[in-house]
């Protein structure tokens, strides 16, 4: 078994959903989440509040300075994710999918170190 | 086996062993794999039993079955090493239970090591350009050295782009395995893809004397498993590409020159490879999905259906590649294309097309501008693309053909 980190990824040129869709996808999104629970493949998820609310911490060489985020300012943002835990990439891919689906997203598949 | 059998292998027993060892190493590869669970352990482990047989061999004579000789001795290999280097965790105890010489279990309507790893190599979530070269690699057993030229890079972007798909393959945890029903149709058209590049590696060697038939033939073998696997039009059609391009082999090469296909002893072709070829192009042709390896077996289908080359229908070839072009709107297309070209409108009206394409680094490209320069009587000119091509290609037959026509150039 392989964890994996699954982000969602608020891309640009993704079609703009209407507030009802919106409340769709936040509902398969949760039935979603029920259904991996069950499997078998949840570890942990959770969705992020917008980048600006971070807050970058650089204590690199011992003088720590805070500074308003993100980070990194980019046109994709992380969004939330999920970290699974999947026999092999063929079925994170295939949980992944229905993850995009359920919330209209692109979701990045990244293996975790090590076979955990 | 007593030691005067080592006679046998004296003379340039070198190249023997190496041409085994070709046929060899995908079957050997993949067997690894999956007793080992990990590419690199399985190759380093193929690695050291070549070395053993280059050593052995000439002693003791070929084994009967050399597959199984270095499938063992590799085998043995990775056990000596796993030991060596204490490797000791659970998957290289599992591995060192799996060390053995009984079957693979049935998975499925293939069990073929092989197509395993075809499909892990040409898996979706690795690159296009990675999935053939690794491939070529594990499979074809093709030198790093071999697929960078193919690939028109350098040796060292290959070697790091092999090695970084291991890596990927690893860390990701990309299955071993023939992929699931559902997903199995997706995947066939890396895999054609990668199988048609063998089969060119096999047809026209990129390095060293001769063809390389073994690769061809491998590429035949794998792809009609494919086809017991799948029903799909795309793998009739380039199985019929195979087959009809290996049906020319005997006519392709005379006295270590080769000869091109105007040329060709059109009796020394077999007929028994067209007639199953044409078969395969009428059954696609009947299922009206045409893709690229139809289009391109159909083009084939009318080369090998001339008695000879002036009974060519060229007009036909034209419009297959226009189709084919419309498919695959690529520079090589419409080089391919332009050599029908100049059979249909003459070649000053083909090197128009030609002069336009971007393909300066592709050898074929300076053979086509050579050819059709040396045909409106522009020697000069012809003879510096001929020297040009001679610079890029690396097939000995190719060679011997290009110096032949820059020496009658030159007369």
């Amino acid at each position: 078994m392989t964890h994996y980190l699954l982000s969602v990824i608020h891309a640009e040129g993704l079609p703009h959903l209407s507030e009802e869709e919106i409340q769709q996808s936040f509902a398969d999104t949760g039935v979603f989440n029920e259904e991996i629970k069950a499997s078998g493949h949840w570890v942990f998820a959770g969705g992020l509040e917008p980048p600006a609310s971070a807050t970058v911490v650089d204590n690199v060489k011992g003088t720590n300075v805070i500074t308003d985020g993100p980070y990194l300012e980019t046109k994709e943002q992380l969004g939330g994710f999920w970290v699974i835990d999947a026999a092999d990439l063929d079925e994170a891919l295939a949980i992944a999918a229905r993850g995009s689906h359920a919330c209209k997203n692109v979701v990045e598949v990244r293996p975790f170190q090590g076979l955990a | 086996m007593p030691a005067d059998d080592a006679a046998v292998l004296a003379p340039g027993f070198a190249d023997q062993i190496t041409a085994i060892v070709r046929a060899e190493h995908g079957r050997v590869v993949a067997t690894l794999i999956r007793r080992l669970g990990d590419i690199d352990l399985a190759e380093d482990a193929v690695a050291e039993a070549l070395l053993a047989a280059l050593e052995r061999w000439p002693v003791d004579g070929l084994p009967p079955n050399p597959g199984a000789w270095l499938t063992t001795t590799a085998g043995n290999k990775a056990i000596d090493r796993i030991r060596r280097e204490g490797k000791r965790d659970a998957k290289h105890t599992e591995a060192l239970m799996l060390i053995d010489d009984t079957p693979p279990e049935p998975t499925g309507p293939v069990t073929d090591d092989r197509l395993r790893l075809i499909f892990t190599c040409c898996h979706p979530a690795l690159a296009p350009e990675n999935r053939i070269a690794l491939t070529l690699r594990l499979l074809g057993g093709l030198t790093v050295g071999e697929i960078a030229r193919a690939f028109l890079v350098p040796e060292t972007t290959m070697a790091q782009r092999i090695t970084r798909s291991k890596q990927k393959i690893k860390a990701a945890n990309i299955p071993y395995r023939i992929p699931g029903e559902e997903d199995l149709a997706v995947r066939l058209s890396g895999v054609l893809a990668v199988l048609y590049l063998i089969f060119n590696e096999g047809y026209l060697a990129t390095e060293g004397p001769g063809l390389r038939a073994d690769l061809s033939a491998e590429a035949i073998r794998l792809t009609r498993q494919v086809a017991t696997l799948l029903s799909d039009p795309e793998i009739d059609g380039l199985l019929a590409l195979m087959l009809l391009t290996e049906a020319r082999h005997s006519a392709r090469v005379s006295d270590g020159v080769l000869v091109t296909l105007d040329e060709q002893d059109r009796s020394l072709w077999d007929s028994a490879l067209i007639d199953e070829g044409h078969a395969l192009v009428r059954r696609c042709l009947a299922a009206n999905r045409p893709g690229p390896f139809q289009l391109q077996a159909a083009i084939s289908a009318v080369h090998t259906d001339a008695l000879d080359a002036s009974m060519t229908d060229w007009s036909q070839i034209v419009q297959l590649y226009d189709q084919l072009f419309a498919l695959q709107t690529n520079p090589v297309v419409a080089l391919n294309r332009a050599v029908a070209i100049a059979e249909l409108d003459g070649p000053g009206v083909a090197l128009a097309i030609v002069e336009r394409l971007a393909l300066e680094s592709y050898h074929p490209w300076h053979v086509t501008r050579a050819e059709l320069l040396r045909r409106l009587d522009r020697r000069d000119e012809s003879g510096a693309a001929y020297e040009r091509a001679l610079e890029l290609a690396g097939n000995e037959a190719e060679r011997a053909h290009l110096i032949r026509r820059l020496d009658s150039l030159r007369r």
